[in-house]
């Protein structure tokens, strides 16, 4: 799907999204991010809370609001346009229509003194001339699309009457009303329950499949990112530390923060009597620590991790990781050498 | 002639009242239609919409209702100062005036009067409080202030020194008057509500799917501050009512010979242990009215709640 040929549908560079919180606290959220979201792809983006992944999604939108600011020098292109550049008018007409996106909490990403059916109709409204009636037809068959039973009665009803799972296929919906060509999904199924969470993982899929669009897929949650996601990038602190294909990122991930997210993981025939957590919590992003940002949460860190800062080292095809264990494989101990055995 | 226009008043309150009453119950699941019904529930908040009805229907067919014109004085020698009678139910007054027609009308004027000022309060305090919650920062700050400052001049008394200087003050004038002090707690409240409203999900998922300021507005922001300021609406006509009593008591509020229920409570003031029934009736009008207004905004609070709107 991703042959060198084909540009890329959306293509991050040096991201920077900081907010200048008075004084001379900054707080640099997003720090240089770069990736690519090829068309057709879903790319996964996963990491903790408070590591800049939803300010990420905000920023390819700009829908950051002050005190936040994407720093000059950074460069979002989508199909071919620079989106930092263009006027409030041009960029509204990309949201919703180009690139939509949904939330995690669908009771409160909808207004509750609307029908449902009049709230996606909206959106056909607000991205051009259509009569009240074409729209509400559109909402409802769109209703349809998204798998809601007898979407004419759903329609008529606001999102109260609504479960989760039906109020998050409304706003998939409203989301996809105007077959935008990259759906970001910001923890889309955190709020539901699981066996819903798949039903809305599979709905998204099958929705790309019929009408074809790429998703950029935020999570915390490995386990979505493994059942839906073709490529992965992991976010730690305001940066991306490591991008790989799914199933390599699984069988052999290479950097440290990485591996303590898989092994956090519960598994089927788990023995542990308590889950492995990574020790500590995401630094303040006003003082990230000098050197490589995970060191002191880092079960490997020596002198260097420190004080140099980790470029992104190649590992393999595809495969990036922001780890001095790329230069320096030996100092992973043997318990833990899953990921460097791989690491050519 | 007076007997079937007061059958008529009460057919149509039954009719309207009975209305209420019997529509029927929240199939649809519209946030009003809920509250609608919740409202309805609670009896002393019913009980006080129909009596508002009551003296809305009243305030407006009070030409009919009314035996004697308000301000005709057939014989100031032999008529004044009646005590109630058959042909005069509230007496008359010191001008032989009939209290009872011109407590009718009283209710045309203090309840035109407070109802077209609140219009006036809640448009310009719902704009206000709207701009300065939605734009918010610096703007914010400024707006609010003048608001602090506003409040800190206590209304009745910029109310009597205005009114005192530009006697006789004309009808309208008066309403745009108490209308135009009596905004800032809508716009306060409203502009609390922007603020927590702007930074909800629902303004960032418009916001990602196009909207522009102006449909946000219109359609996630204002729809959702409407159910505070219904409440404050409704609480602020019974403040309204007693502001303007007060004014008129004073006399310089509504201009006799015009009547409203308090010049009307000025006329016998000075011999209210005597001649009792000409401020008393008056007098209880606004009691009455006043309570209704508070009991029915009490409801609507309860009703209008989001809290138990979810879920």
């Amino acid at each position: 799907m991703t042959s060198p040929a084909t540009p890329p549908l959306l293509s991050v560079r040096d991201l920077s999204t900081w907010f200048h919180t008075g004084g001379h606290e900054v707080a640099r959220a997003v720090d240089g991010v770069s990736f690519d979201v090829m068309p057709n792809e879903t790319v996964g983006l996963v990491g903790e809370s408070g590591c800049g992944k939803s300010v990420t999604s905000l920023s390819i939108l700009r829908l950051i609001e002050r005190p936040g600011r994407i720093e000059p020098g950074s460069r979002i292109e989508f199909e071919g346009r620079d989106l930092l550049s263009l006027d409030d008018r041009s960029i509204r007409a990309i949201r919703g229509n180009r690139i939509s996106m949904i939330f995690q909490e669908p009771m409160t990403s909808l207004n509750p003194v609307f029908t449902v059916g009049d709230q996606i109709a909206e959106v056909v409204r607000v991205h051009g001339p259509a009569s009240r009636r074409e729209a509400w037809e559109r909402a409802v068959d769109m209703l349809q699309q998204v798998g809601v039973p007898a979407p004419a009665e759903r329609a008529r009803e606001y999102p109260h009457q609504l479960s989760g799972g039906l109020r998050q296929r409304a706003m998939i919906a409203m989301a996809l009303m105007m077959h935008p060509a990259l759906l970001i999904a910001d923890e889309p199924t955190t709020a539901l329950d699981v066996t819903i969470q798949a039903q809305i993982l599979e709905l998204l899929a099958a929705l790309q499949a019929r009408v074809g669009m790429s998703i950029l897929l935020i999570t915390h949650d490995l386990g979505v990112i493994a059942e839906a996601a073709s490529r992965v990038l992991v976010m730690y602190a305001g940066q991306i530390v490591e991008e790989a294909p799914v199933r390599r990122l699984f069988a052999s991930a290479h950097h440290p923060y990485t591996e303590g997210l898989l092994t956090a993981m519960p598994r089927l025939g788990d023995r542990r009597e308590r889950l492995t957590v990574i020790p500590g919590s995401v630094p303040s992003p006003a003082e990230w620590p000098a050197g490589c940002r995970f060191h002191d949460r880092c079960a490997y860190a020596w002198e260097r991790c420190r004080v140099e800062a980790p470029p992104l080292y190649r590992i393999g095809t595809g495969h990036v990781s922001r780890c001095h264990l790329a230069e320096e494989p030996h100092r992973r101990p043997a318990a833990g050498a899953r990921g460097a055995a791989s690491a050519t | 002639m007076h007997t079937l226009a007061w059958i008529a008043a009460a057919v149509l309150t039954t009719l309207i009242c009975g209305a209420v009453a019997r529509a029927g119950d929240s199939e649809s699941g519209s946030p009003w239609r809920i509250a609608f019904t919740r409202l309805r529930a609670n009896r002393p908040a019913f009980a006080a919409l129909c009596v508002i009805v009551a003296l809305l229907v009243i305030a407006a067919l009070a030409p009919w209702l009314a035996p004697y014109s308000p301000i005709a004085q057939p014989d100031i020698i032999r008529l004044k100062n009646l005590p109630p009678s058959l042909a005069h139910p509230f007496g008359t007054d010191f001008a032989s005036r009939d209290v009872f027609s011109r407590a009718l009308y009283g209710a045309r004027v203090s309840l035109s009067v407070a109802l077209l000022a609140i219009v006036v309060s809640a448009s310009v305090g719902t704009a206000y409080g709207a701009i300065a919650g939605y734009v918010g920062g610096r703007v914010d700050s400024i707006m609010m202030r003048l608001i602090d400052a506003a409040l800190s001049v206590p209304r009745i008394l910029l109310l009597i020194a205005v009114l005192a200087l530009w006697a006789p003050v004309p009808l309208p004038a008066l309403i745009l008057l108490l209308g135009l002090t009596g905004w800032f707690g809508v716009s306060r409240v409203v502009r609390a509500q922007v603020l927590s409203l702007r930074e909800r999900d629902m303004v960032v998922a418009a916001r990602a799917l196009g909207a522009n300021d102006r449909q946000i507005l219109w359609r996630h922001i204002l729809p959702n501050v409407l159910s505070p300021v219904i409440v404050s609406i409704t609480l602020g006509i019974a403040n309204v009512l007693i502001v303007e009593a007060g004014l008129s008591y004073l006399g310089v509020g509504v201009r006799p010979p015009s009547a409203s229920w308090g010049n009307m409570i000025l006329d016998g003031a000075d011999e209210i242990a005597s001649l009792w029934w000409i401020a008393t009736f008056p007098g209880l009008a606004i009691v009455l009215t006043v309570m209704a207004f508070n009991l029915l905004g009490d409801g609507l609070r309860d009703a209008l709640d989001p809290r138990q709107v979810d879920g």
